[in-house]
């Protein structure tokens, strides 16, 4: 598997990219100790003019290297964490809806649906208007816009797995049904889940993005879609505080959707390597 | 008769839908920080107790909670939104103002990426492989990991401030008092950015779909009847593989329709363009929930519509649905 995967050179550039984004984000502190608040030099100053801040200074004068960097931080926190968020509401509501099916199936698929049919952006801007802008009730509104696909995957896959003969075999040893679920189904399900989860860490950084980018950002944690946001009205005069932030997202987030596709083709070989986009 | 029943029970489900939206809305209303009363109150600058326990008479903030959920419940259903004080007037005939200029962004940058999406996916498909697949495919990479809001950007900073080509922002042109055919090229020229920044993101999405759609349905035995027949390349491709592989694009498209007016939100923001998501990011930084809330349940009602229209076309253009159903 890890052959497959190292041989895909999409899957690789994407690797190289996402770890040298985690180490950004792991050494700002120890890089600029000040803080991505600091102010460090005049307002304005260009980039690559002065070699200690090579993306310049924003409007009042702070490091936008050291934003950048402290940026990562929060990208990448909000990210894993709303995703996990996401598995742990989809995939037990998802593994009950395909393994029992019947009524608990027919409830769990009409309260997801429900959930799809909501614009999942505006929702995520409304639960953060009204719980107030910080890290938790974004992640929180990122994960609740954003498990129903989940919930599908894990049901469908459930209750292909249910089917096999291993489950019988299971079922005549004795176990119970819950413990086959646990114990024996769901671990066949983990692949796809997988590729869908690093997928997701993708679509969160950019929910996320685009939240502080309208204002709806912690106000404590310096994030690139803050600084794209603030650097909005000024971009006739200084396009640099607009240009790297979302050169720095993009990176990130082609970074996982390539590392997502390497996984999918490593973890699910039957599928013809040419037959997806 | 069967396509009737179908479509009767479709609108149904889809009222429902709505209605727990409005539900959903009023506990969210309700979670919003500040009692309105108070914020009433002091808005009108008199926050003594008289004057709030008036106010709570007067909105019936005072009633049992069963009872304010059924009138809140009841409002929406007469398009009553509630008032924004903010602005000074009723939340459904604030929308009402800026719904047009919406429709206009989202439809024009609806059919610019779906057909735009479709025609570039069948001209990868056609050339797997080749190094003009391999481009095609790297962009749509590409733009699948921009930020909406970023693109917009960088477009207003290439093509009005650098270039000077096309403005930067707003609707039409203010001051110009244009009329008829010069007004409609006035709009466009305000729409070219706004709508290519909006359909770019979603684009991506079409193109990666079609060809992958493509690609799979190329392999299907019919297509090989269709070779062993003597039909060239293209006709077969345009014929046979693409009315097949279509179906699941547009599908996806139908239900993706409701993620292009989230993104109103933020290419309106940019741009100014007087719509409903203009509305809403003026609202967020004024905290006025009555109307943001108003603006999500708008949007909600537009997707269902329109998965509504998209599957009812369906069932109509390929009976193999409605046969399922």
């Amino acid at each position: 598997m890890w052959k497959r995967f190292s041989s895909n050179i999409g899957a690789m550039v994407g690797v190289v990219l996402l770890f040298a984004v985690i180490v950004i984000a792991l050494i700002a502190p120890i890089l600029y100790p000040g803080g991505p608040w600091q102010m460090v030099q005049r307002p304005f100053l260009v980039p690559f003019t002065m070699d200690a801040y090579p993306f310049g200074t924003d409007t009042l004068g702070r490091n936008v290297a050291a934003q950048l960097a402290y940026g990562a931080q929060v990208s990448l926190l909000v990210g894993l964490v709303s995703t996990l968020v996401a598995l742990l509401i989809g995939v037990p509501l998802g593994a009950v809806a395909g393994f029992y099916g019947g009524l608990a199936d027919e409830g769990a698929m009409r309260f997801t649906e429900f959930f799809q049919t909501i614009p999942n952006f505006a929702l995520a801007i409304v639960l953060v208007a009204i719980f107030q802008p910080n890290l938790t009730s974004i992640i929180l509104a990122i994960a609740i816009v954003s498990w129903p696909p989940v919930a599908r995957l894990v049901r469908a896959e459930v209750m292909s797995v249910r089917k096999r003969e291993f489950v019988d075999a299971a079922t005549l040893a004795g176990l119970s049904k819950p413990r086959i679920l646990i114990t024996q189904v769901l671990p066949n399900t983990v692949s796809p889940i997988i590729v869908m989860a690093s997928l997701m860490v993708a679509t969160a950084i950019l929910l996320e993005s685009s939240l502080s980018f309208l204002g709806l950002g912690d106000p404590n944690a310096m994030s690139w879609g803050y600084m794209i946001g603030a650097a909005r009205t000024v971009i006739r005069s200084a396009w640099w505080l607009s240009f790297f932030p979302g050169v720095a997202i993009i990176i990130t987030v082609l970074a996982l959707n390539l590392i997502g596709e390497g996984l999918n083709d490593a973890l699910n070989p039957h599928l013809s390597r040419k037959g997806r986009a | 008769m069967d396509i009737f029943i179908a479509v009767l029970s479709r609108i149904a489900k889809a009222a429902l839908t709505l209605l727990a939206i409005a539900v959903l809305n009023f506990f969210l209303l309700h979670a919003a920080p500040g009692d309105p009363a108070v914020v009433l109150a002091g808005e009108a600058g008199a926050a003594d107790e008289q004057m709030i326990a008036q106010l709570r008479e007067r909105f019936g903030l005072d009633q049992p909670f069963y009872v304010q959920l059924g009138k809140y419940v009841w409002g929406i259903v007469q398009f009553d939104l509630g008032y924004s004080f903010r602005q000074g007037m009723p939340v459904s005939q604030l929308i009402a103002e800026r719904l047009p200029a919406t429709l206009i962004l989202t439809l024009t940058a609806f059919i610019i990426s779906l057909g735009m999406g479709i025609w570039l996916g069948v001209a990868a498909s056609a050339r797997v492989g080749k190094a003009s697949d391999s481009l095609l495919t790297t962009l749509a990479l590409l733009f699948y990991a921009t930020p909406l809001y970023w693109a917009a950007l960088m477009a207003v900073l290439v093509f009005s401030v650098w270039l000077g080509w096309l403005p930067a922002f707003g609707f039409e042109t203010v001051g110009a008092n244009y009329t008829g055919i010069a007004r409609v090229m006035d709009i466009a020229k305000h729409l070219v950015l706004p709508a290519l920044t909006l359909g770019l993101f979603f684009m991506a999405v079409y193109m990666r779909m079609t060809r992958a759609s493509m690609l799979e349905v190329s392999q299907l035995d019919f297509v090989k009847t269709a070779k062993a027949k003597g039909l060239g390349g293209a006709a077969i491709r345009r014929r046979h593989i693409l009315r097949n592989a279509i179906l699941p694009v547009v599908t996806l498209a139908g239900l993706q329709a409701g993620q292009l007016v989230g993104g109103a939100v933020l290419t309106e923001t940019v741009f100014a363009w007087p719509g409903i998501g203009r509305l809403m990011f003026e609202s967020l930084a004024a905290r006025d929930y009555n109307t943001i809330l108003g603006v999500f349940i708008v949007s909600a009602a537009m997707v269902i519509l329109f998965n509504v229209i998209t599957d009812i076309v369906y069932r109509i253009v390929d009976p193999r649905i409605g046969a399922r159903a």
